[in-house]
């Protein structure tokens, strides 16, 4: 894993990137939120305090799906009308990046994918998309914004607060997310995922369960 | 790892005081838990803030004991679980009130699940994340979810009355949902309205000593009164089975009736014609020459073939070993009548002696008439051995079809009570067949 190095401007500490991709990085330290320029790291602004967080998921847990490797290397913590929801950036083995989602311990993975046809400029409840021979249904449109941002991301994210997503499901349970934060929007697609399924490594601990 | 500044290696639980009591009240949901009622004083307290806020104050005279005690663990499809909150909710139903309990089970990894208990009859429950597909409805509406059929079994407003513990979510005594539930035994699925948010989710039947050993509870669960709505029939695919069971059973049993009609000798051994006038003086019985009955023990047929016509006659027959003396007595009573209005009886009469032996025999014959009548009448008297009979077959068939019919009834019995609870419950037999397959 390509592992550049920089240090950072607030503190000074070393900065190290897990992916070679990833624009957006916070420092451990001094939680600066820093972004990569052509030619070094910039400060752009600061990470408030994470609200309180149950997820056994944390940076450098690592995991396998379907026979690929991926270790977790940022985060974006969503908050919406009725809680949380983690946004985990993943790396995998092969170098592409992809998210796991974990809202209330139920753990979804999806990727973003160039749209096969344009994304509707704007969704309602019950509209249907057709993309990759499947079917989806707007199940919800939420809004949320961030209440916090941790390690590599793969966008600059510091300066967004209110994101507009729809959520598309199938019969099936794989799903599919629009982020219409960006122009054109983006779009996610992604399934469900046991926990098992993830044969996870470095999770955190809870007292009382081991 | 690098990461160890911002989350600590070991997540603790944390535990704090009730504002309104005093009270400890422990959280063992970690940071999940948004709502959690002080054992104490039963406040409902927002657990996310520092001051704690008290969010409701519900009274009750009595306190309700959760069947599996808050802090429970227990061993479900090999994850561990803990209950760390229980609700009773109600619904009202033209006036009855009907309560059922839930608990909300918790593991730091897997998540949340739930177990839901009514009258000893539980379901161990998950939120779905797949969309069933809704059918179009010809009459009872009906749901696909993984290539199974649900079919709607009832719609009701569910009220939350009673809370215990803490959730994940905001919860007040008073909240209502609204609910429709879809069965296909063992499953169940249920789709909950809140604010316009529909939840998908799929319940599986448990019977409650699984419960019970997956908690390591004490004594025996409680047993259960009436049929759910998703309780697994004990004729669960036993009324097919035992039709597929009598199919096979019959087919066997005309091949053996086929055989036994094909190996039988059928051989005429004795026949002669006579004629009898009532009222002559001289005794009418008579003995017929001695035949021989050969072959394995089997039947004999006495055959006859009279005149008669509007009248009757009654024949006594003694059918008689030579050697040994054993004797088969028994009567027949030959009529036909007819007028312009049609006809009665028949002048034709055939018995079948069971099980005869082999050996020398002749037969014994005394008729009867009404003497003043004066009519005469020719017979023909024919007697065959070993002649095919279907009437044990008949029998044998009709016996065979008992089981069937007995399980059939009792698995629509079992069907019919189960809709009786349903919303379809006036219609007295809307359960139909259960299978589904």
């Amino acid at each position: 894993m390509s592992a550049p190095a920089a240090n950072c401007p607030n503190c000074g500490a070393p900065v190290t990137f897990r992916w070679s991709s990833a624009v957006q990085t916070t420092c451990e330290f001094c939680h600066s939120i820093l972004v990569r320029t052509d030619v070094n790291l910039e400060k752009v602004g600061e990470v408030s305090d994470l609200p309180p967080d149950a997820s056994p998921i944390q940076i450098g847990t690592e995991g396998i799906y379907q026979n690929k490797a991926f270790v977790v290397i940022g985060r974006i913590i969503y908050e919406y009308e009725q809680g949380y929801w983690n946004e985990w950036h993943l790396v995998y083995n092969d170098s592409t990046n992809g998210w796991l989602s974990d809202a209330q311990l139920e753990y979804d993975l999806s990727w973003q994918i160039a749209p096969p046809e344009p994304v509707p400029a704007s969704a309602y409840k019950g509209m249907k998309c057709q993309w990759n021979n499947k079917s989806f249904e707007v199940s919800s449109i939420t809004n949320a914004h961030y209440k916090g941002v941790q390690g590599e991301l793969p966008f600059q994210y510091w300066d967004k607060s209110d994101v507009l997503f729809a959520d598309l499901r199938t019969t099936d349970g794989d799903f599919a997310t629009i982020d219409y934060t960006e122009h054109p929007p983006l779009l996610f697609l992604g399934r469900p995922v046991e926990f098992d399924d993830l044969h996870f490594k470095n999770l955190r601990l809870f007292e009382g369960w081991s | 790892m690098a990461s160890s500044i911002v989350t600590p290696p070991v997540v603790k639980p944390k535990s704090l005081n009730c504002p309104g009591c005093g009270a400890a009240v422990e959280i063992r949901g970690f940071a999940h838990t948004l709502n959690v009622v002080c054992p104490n004083c039963l406040s409902v307290l927002d657990a996310t803030t520092p001051e704690i806020e008290i969010l409701q104050k519900f009274q009750r005279k009595e306190r309700i004991q959760p069947k599996i005690p808050l802090g429970t663990r227990g061993k479900l499809g090999n994850v561990a679980y803990q209950v760390i909150g229980f609700q009773r909710r109600e619904v009202d139903s033209g006036g009855d009130i009907f309560c059922w309990d839930e608990y909300l089970l918790f593991n730091p990894y897997y998540g949340f699940r739930y177990l839901t208990e009514y009258q000893g009859h539980w379901n161990y429950v998950r939120v779905l994340s797949a969309l069933p597909v809704e059918l179009p409805a010809l009459g009872k509406p009906s749901v696909e979810f993984q290539g199974r059929r649900y079919r709607h079994f009832d719609s009701l407003q569910a009220r939350t009355n009673y809370i215990l513990g803490e959730f994940p979510w905001q919860i007040r005594v008073g909240d209502s949902v609204d609910d429709r539930d879809f069965v296909s035994p063992p499953y169940m699925l249920s789709a909950e309205t809140t604010s316009g948010e529909l939840t998908w989710s799929f319940a599986e039947y448990t019977p409650g000593s699984q419960i019970w050993a997956a908690f390591q509870l004490p004594g025996s669960p409680p047993a259960t009164s009436g049929i759910f709505a998703n309780q697994p029939s004990p004729y669960e695919g036993k009324p097919g089975s035992a039709w597929r069971t009598w199919l096979w059973l019959t087919v066997a049993l005309v091949a053996i009736a086929l055989i036994f009609s094909m190996t039988s000798s059928n051989k005429e051994v004795f026949q002669n014609t006579y004629l009898f006038t009532p009222g002559s003086k001289t005794d009418a019985s008579f003995v017929t020459p001695t035949f021989e009955l050969t072959g394995r023990t089997s039947n004999v047929e006495i055959a006859l073939r009279t005149d008669l016509n509007n009248n009757w006659a009654y024949f006594n027959f003694a059918l008689i070993n030579e050697d040994t003396g054993q004797d088969f007595d028994f009567g027949r009573e030959v009529s036909y009548y007819r007028d312009s209005d049609g006809s009665e009886g028949s002048p034709k009469d055939s018995a079948i002696i069971p099980r005869v032996p082999a050996g020398k025999y002749y037969l014994r014959v005394e008729p009867e008439m009404e003497s003043r009548t004066f009519q005469s009448m020719s017979y023909e008297l024919t007697i065959r051995r070993d002649v095919p009979t279907q009437f044990f077959f008949w029998i044998a068939g009709l016996l065979l079809l008992i089981p069937p019919i007995f399980i059939s009834v009792r698995a629509a019995g079992f069907e019919a009570a189960r809709w009786r609870e349903s919303d379809y419950a006036s219609s007295t037999s809307s359960g139909g067949g259960g299978d589904d397959d």
